[in-house]
């Protein structure tokens, strides 16, 4: 044997290189700009807005007369105590929603999870997509259509919150239950104990803290949904509104939007504080 | 179980809270009935072609609407914010300037704790019926919101950055753009992006107060017992939310 000769060859192929990417952070940047530079300008284009009108002496006029009405407010005291009643009854409208709707949104969230690995969870699909259909349509509008068969007054809007909320709530408290830690329900089952069991002992006490910040937490949105839901007829301080706005009683006017405003830095400032003190 | 019910017993008699009464004959009737007609939507092409056209309007107030917003919200920003305050790098900030900055945050706060539906309401009596009093009730109400929440995103940065540069002797402007704007632009793309998506829905419900857009042709259909555009226009509306929650979160998603 002659002695070895090493060759060496070639590469057939080039050495594999990544292509330079097609479209870098700055050419995106340029695009989405555009694009966005559009849309706003097709927004103010076809809408005919009537900024001319808006700034005319007259209107202008018209909005110093509006803003002259409103003083000064109707503070007297069978009115007062008229709001009052309208502020519990927008309170308890958002509290009795918002309880009905925590009901009914942990009902839907139990199909619509997969509680482990192995469920066929055959209602999740169905259940998402009527969570989704109850979150998208807004209180007000479910406050409209339940008008027809609920009547004027706080029960419509009561329902409509706990409509719209449960479908919030269903999808929150069923992504809480699909990222619970899976241990202890998993040592539970392989005990043999059923779902409701397993579910009750091991899946609830571990999202059940996080349940009652989510309800909190949409209690205090519901308060001030249900200040305007009257608007539509639906009770509550929105109602009132809704109703002297229409007879042009500006000092009434006034003192409605006066303690609306008032309930909703109040709630404000209660969860600010709260939220403050928990975490401190 | 007693002391739950008594807890419960006032909010039930204050909501007036009868459910018998969706079941009896008076409601039930007009409710089947409406129910009926809205089986088949209505998708006749006129019909059709004004939902496309309204769906845009609404889309087009909510667009319109933040662009004011952020006309609001940029300068309002800009003032109170307390990291680009030259007093407040030798000790406490100046009282003039603290008062302004106070005051300023105060505008913003009052701005949004009003509900937007009430700004239109009161704007639809000043300009009339038409998406001007949407644009301007979704500009003020999400101006506030904006100006508020962007103070609050700059402030939770690393002010050293912009504080080091105001001692070396830069303007609060170049300051601002050096050395806050970088470390939170895309925070503040994400969160005005999401507000826009909300700016949406809300704006399906001003028309309800004769805003123009969905809400509006919804309340009409509405009046006049119309179940099946009714359907209809819930079903687009539903598509609408759904459209503007992917395409928000996939602009999210790009910027972060």
């Amino acid at each position: 044997m002659s002695s070895a000769k090493i060759t060496f060859q070639p590469a057939a192929n080039r050495p594999y290189r990544l292509p330079p990417p097609l479209s870098g952070a700055r050419h995106t940047a340029v695009w989405f700009s555009l694009g966005l530079l559009c849309l706003v300008s097709a927004s103010f284009i076809s809408l005919d807005l009537q900024w001319s009108a808006f700034f005319s002496a007259q209107a202008v006029g018209g909005m110093g007369r509006f803003i002259g009405e409103f003083y000064p407010p109707d503070l007297s005291p069978a009115f007062t105590s008229k709001l009052l009643y309208a502020s519990i009854e927008t309170l308890a409208m958002s509290a009795l929603g918002t309880l009905l709707a925590a009901i009914a949104g942990l009902a839907l969230a139990l199909p619509a999870s997969r509680m482990h690995t192995s469920d066929a969870a055959w209602l999740r699909t169905p259940t998402r997509l009527l969570l989704n259909a109850l979150r998208s349509i807004p209180e007000l509008v479910w406050a409209a259509l339940l008008l027809i068969s609920a009547g004027l007054g706080p029960f419509a809007g009561t329902l409509a919150l706990a409509c719209h909320t449960s479908g919030v709530l269903g999808r929150l408290y069923a992504e809480a239950i699909e990222n619970a830690p899976p241990g202890p329900a998993y040592a539970l089952r392989t005990q043999g104990l059923g779902g409701a069991r397993v579910f009750l002992y091991a899946t609830l006490p571990q999202i059940l803290p996080q349940i009652i910040s989510y309800t909190l937490y949409r209690w205090e949105n519901n308060i001030r949904a249900a200040a305007v839901l009257g608007v539509v007829g639906a009770g509550g301080l929105g109602q009132l509104l809704a109703f002297h706005m229409g007879l042009f009683q500006m000092a009434k006017t006034a003192s409605i939007l006066g303690a609306m405003v008032l309930l909703v830095v109040l709630v404000d400032a209660l969860s600010y504080g709260l939220r403050r003190m928990m975490t401190r | 179980m007693v002391g739950s019910l008594i807890l419960l017993w006032p909010l039930l008699v204050a909501t007036e809270f009868r459910p018998l009464q969706l079941f009896d004959a008076q409601s039930r009737e007009p409710t089947l009935r409406f129910l009926a007609t809205m089986v088949p939507p209505a998708i006749h092409s006129d019909f059709l072609q004004l939902v496309i056209r309204e769906s845009w309007r609404t889309v087009a107030i909510a667009t319109a609407g933040i662009a004011l917003a952020l006309l609001v919200a940029l300068p309002a920003t800009l003032v109170s914010v307390r990291v680009l305050s030259v007093s407040a790098l030798s000790g406490r900030m100046s009282p003039a300037a603290f008062l302004l900055r106070q005051g300023v945050r105060w505008v913003l706060i009052l701005l949004r704790s009003v509900p937007e539906l009430i700004w239109a309401l009161v704007f639809v009596r000043v300009v009339g019926l038409g998406p001007t009093a949407g644009v301007l009730a979704i500009a003020l109400t999400y101006g506030g919101m904006l100006g508020k929440v962007y103070a609050e995103i700059l402030e939770s940065g690393d002010p050293t950055v912009a504080q080091t540069l105001l001692r070396n002797g830069s303007s609060r402007l170049q300051a601002f753009f050096y050395g806050v704007l970088p470390q939170n632009a895309a925070e503040l793309t994400s969160y005005t992006v999401y507000r826009w998506e909300c700016a949406i829905r809300s704006s399906v419900v001003l028309g309800f107060v004769g805003a123009g857009g969905l809400g509006q042709q919804l309340d009409s259909s509405m009046k006049m017992f119309a179940g099946g555009e009714v359907s209809t226009l819930l079903l687009v509306f539903i598509l609408l939310v759904g459209i503007a929650d992917f395409v928000s979160s996939w602009l999210r998603r790009q910027l972060g």
